[in-house]
């Protein structure tokens, strides 16, 4: 017993090194697990207001580039009013039945919440972007995230009262299911950590026909996004050594590097299905 | 000013510096300037070695909180925290050198080369470490050995420029007094 206390105190320093760089890695793996302790809360709430304050100077910098694409925005939306549609002229009228039945009624799947940036990275090898909306505007864990021009940014990965931290597309983990909008075809993206607006999307078959600047969009197979939401322009194709499938690199549509405003996306039927999927995947 | 109160201060100042300006500026996809880590490289020398390592710690912790990933400075802070009295005691001009000021700079060290070597030897250090731990994720060894090459160069440079641009007055002490 006098020994192992010998032992200890000749090295503790030693001990000490290897302990601290223990819990250092173990919060590196455990983290990528989305093990997060109850603590990370509390530190994403101090420097969520650290963020804030510093986000609220620096987004006057931003004001002209913010207004222009608000604008771009807004005149997509007014392009779509029904006021600027006419009916076509014909001698006989249709009518629409006023009975409410299931199948002529349409309900709402998606609202957007606007939210505001406060913190953002690009450079880093896993980039996060945090907003200042939370739990109180009912944002959850696994929402899907927007740029004011409606092109996709990331999901919503942890969420405080008033704070809720993106996993943006530049990420190792962040798996969003794309697809091509001429063939239809769907693959699953990833980043490479390199440059911060080349993103690939992979598993194409080599069957599908693409061409340098076709449309990425999402594909609606998850219950994050809507489908057919923007995700960039594809830069070049890529054969997959061994495989029968491509690698599709393709430009991201959000500008990361200016993301002053972001919408969240909130699905009602989130749950429903998570519920179900859920029951598969318990079932041995 | 005390020495506690000034390493407080240095610590505020040294995160927010690297939080909300070095990181906000993109050189390169393979340059990532740091300068935060200075905190530990102006720590007393009479400083016992398990602090350094647990101040060590706290910095980096904290760095990371601001991107939201813990583990990766925490991790390379305290190994350099760990080497820094092996080079010391290696680059010190003469047995006794630091009881006569209070912190490593080109006086106590002893003129600008050996101060290079020291805070040379301890960026390259904290970067492989932190480059290796992000590679190790995605798994390429070019662009982690390149990355490492280039940002401690980067980072050398901000460490010279940061000294000479903010001299510190240190008196010489001796016992006798």
């Amino acid at each position: 017993m006098r020994n192992i206390f010998l032992f200890i105190r000749r090295y503790f320093n030693f001990l000490l090194f290897l302990t601290l760089q223990g819990i250092s890695i173990f919060l590196i793996i455990s983290y990528s697990n989305h093990h997060y302790a109850a603590f990370s809360r509390v530190a994403n709430n101090v420097t969520g207001q650290i963020n804030s304050r510093y986000s609220s100077v620096q987004h006057y910098f931003y004001l002209k580039r913010t207004n222009d694409s608000l604008l771009k925005a807004n005149e997509l939306l007014y392009n779509k009013l029904k006021g600027n549609f006419a009916l076509p002229d014909t001698t006989t009228r249709s009518y629409v039945d006023s009975i409410r039945i299931d199948s002529i009624l349409q309900y709402r799947r998606y609202t957007y919440v606007g939210a505001r940036v406060v913190a953002n990275s690009v450079a880093a090898p896993n980039n996060f972007i945090v907003l200042d909306r939370g739990k109180k505007a009912g944002i959850k864990e696994g929402m899907g995230v927007v740029d004011p021009n409606n092109a996709v940014v990331g999901i919503i990965t942890e969420t405080t009262d008033d704070y809720s931290v993106v996993m943006s597309l530049l990420h190792k983990d962040s798996h969003i299911s794309g697809k091509l909008k001429k063939g239809e075809e769907t693959g699953t993206l990833s980043w490479d950590g390199k440059e911060p607006n080349l993103v690939s999307l992979t598993n194409i078959p080599k069957s599908a026909k693409i061409s340098v600047g076709d449309s990425v969009i999402t594909s609606g197979f998850s219950t994050t996004f809507p489908k057919g939401i923007m995700l960039g322009r594809v830069e070049g194709i890529y054969k997959e050594a061994s495989s029968n499938y491509y690698k599709v690199k393709f430009f991201t549509a959000a500008n990361f590097h200016n993301l002053p405003y972001a919408y969240v996306i909130q699905n009602a039927e989130q749950d429903a299905v998570n519920k179900i999927l859920e029951k598969i995947n318990k079932q041995p | 000013m005390s020495s506690l109160v000034k390493n407080i201060l240095r610590f505020i100042l040294f995160i927010l510096f690297q939080v909300y300006i070095l990181d906000k500026i993109r050189l390169h996809q393979m340059v990532t300037p740091y300068i935060y880590f200075m905190f530990i490289l102006w720590l007393p020398f009479k400083m016992k070695r398990g602090w350094l390592m647990l101040l060590g710690f706290l910095l980096g912790f904290t760095l990371d909180n601001f991107r939201h990933h813990p583990g990766f400075h925490a991790a390379a802070c305290v190994l350099i925290a760990y080497v820094r009295p092996f080079l010391i005691n290696l680059l010190i001009p003469q047995e006794g050198a630091e009881t006569n000021y209070e912190e490593p700079s080109f006086k106590s060290l002893g003129g600008i080369l050996p101060y290079l070597i020291y805070s040379g030897v301890l960026i390259l250090l904290h970067n492989s470490w932190l480059f290796f731990l992000e590679a190790w994720q995605f798994g390429n060894f070019w662009y982690f050995f390149v990355k490492t090459i280039l940002s401690t160069a980067v980072a050398l440079m901000l460490v010279l420029s940061t000294e000479l641009l903010f001299s510190r007055k240190q008196p010489f002490r001796t016992n006798t007094a």
